[in-house]
């Protein structure tokens, strides 16, 4: 299975509070609240950072959880904000001329 | 985010033609004292309808379509003074103007689009002029107006929200929840001492670091307008029925979800939701938010301060 990479899209608005991560999608309204796992995922989508790599050093270090789980939840997370144009997946990193852009837009 | 139709259309009724036999004499309007009437001048065919402290002068040739929005927007209304924004109105024929059944706001070449069955107006947002095509009813321009101002609040950081809102000693407090949350009654269980800005639709400004309520003609089962008047918001109250009077302050991030849900937002354009948005977390972050749960009798008020 090939990596996956995943940047946030630029349409959304987003914002923490009470250490909550709230974001809106400009597209269609919708407002996510993302759960710490998912605000950790959120932060860490860089565009270059493979998703495993972000899984197993940021969620596998901070929570107890193991690596094959974290990551399965990982990937429907992903799915889901892709489906509402939050993030953008993708299998080559962000800014290279392979990458093919799954999500937004 | 869903728009709500607000009191009953009052519409100027187009009269099938007499014979000229059974007509009635013609009244001398002016002659009749006692009719508390306004009388609009075909020189005055404009009026300043101004809530938010954003003055929009409305300009038709219809005298009586006039004398109707003085009525409707009464309160609200004035002959003359600065205008921010300008309206002109062509009054058609009632039917059908435009094929969108729910109102749909676009913004294309610098205008804003605003549709809806009864109406179509384009705003063109440089010269702050606008043009509606509607019937001679107050439904349709209530609509604009307020689609005009949300717009124009996203952009300053303010909000219309599906809110009452009172003033009681210097201070304003908003009370919202969607259709059956309790608005209009815990507007009549005001105590004597409060100003009600609005059973439904509340009109808030930021001022700095805080936020100010407006009172709005923008009427819900209550059908009359609001004190024409503002104060600093003290704080908002999410409604709900219950057995008890009970209040708890909320989390932000709950209080920007319920915020958000009775917000009036209609355009389909990225940048102002993510503007409304912020907006709805400022509000959220600079005034308590909290869940009232009551029960319907004026003891409620007890607990708001």
């Amino acid at each position: 299975m090939s990596a996956l990479y995943i940047a946030r899209a630029t349409q959304v608005a987003a914002r923490s509070l009470d250490g909550e991560m709230m974001i809106m999608s400009a597209k269609d309204s919708t407002l996510f609240t993302l759960n710490p796992v998912a605000t950790l995922i959120w932060q860490s989508a860089d565009g270059h950072t493979p998703l495993a790599q972000i899984v197993e050093q940021k969620v596998c270090a901070e929570f107890d959880v193991a690596m094959d789980e974290a990551l399965e939840d990982a990937e429907k997370f992903v799915s889901d904000l892709a489906a509402h144009g939050i993030l953008l997946a993708s299998d080559a990193p962000f800014g290279s001329a392979t990458a093919t852009q799954e999500g937004a837009r | 985010m869903v728009e709500h139709v607000l009191g009953d259309p009052a519409t100027i009724g187009f009269l099938p033609a007499n014979d000229a036999a059974s007509r009635p004499p013609y009244p001398e309007i002016r002659q009749r004292g006692t009719v508390m009437v306004e009388v609009v001048t075909a020189a005055d065919q404009q009026v300043i309808i101004e809530i938010g402290n954003m003055p929009v002068l409305v300009r038709s040739e219809s005298p009586e379509f006039l004398r109707m929005l003085m009525d409707r927007y009464s309160g609200f209304v004035s002959a003359e003074g600065r205008a921010d924004f300008e309206i002109d109105v062509d009054l058609v024929p009632p039917g059908q103007i435009t094929d969108e059944e729910d109102v749909a706001v676009r913004f294309v070449h610098g205008r804003w689009i605003i549709e809806r069955g009864d109406l179509r107006a384009e705003w063109e947002a440089e010269t702050r002029r606008a043009r509606i095509v509607q019937s001679a009813n107050s439904y349709s321009i209530d609509t604009a107006l307020r689609i005009l101002h949300s717009l124009i609040l996203a952009r300053e950081g303010g909000l219309l929200v599906h809110a009452a809102s009172a003033v009681r000693n210097g201070r304003a407090f908003l009370f919202s929840g969607v259709s059956g949350a309790g608005k209009t009654t815990i507007s009549r269980l005001a105590p004597p001492d409060t100003k009600l800005l609005t059973d439904e639709i509340s009109y808030v400004r930021r001022d700095g670091a805080s936020y100010v309520a407006y009172g709005t003609p923008f009427a819900g089962e209550l059908a009359e307008p609001g004190e024409n008047m503002r104060a600093p918001l003290a704080a908002l109250y999410l409604l709900e029925k219950g057995p008890a009077n009970t209040v708890a302050q909320v989390s932000q991030s709950e209080a920007v979800r319920r915020l958000l849900e009775n917000v009036l937002f209609f355009a389909n354009d990225s940048e102002l939701v993510g503007l409304v948005f912020e907006s709805a977390c400022e509000l959220a972050r600079s005034v308590p938010v909290y869940r009232l749960t009551f029960y319907p009798d004026e003891r409620v008020w007890e607990l708001i301060a």
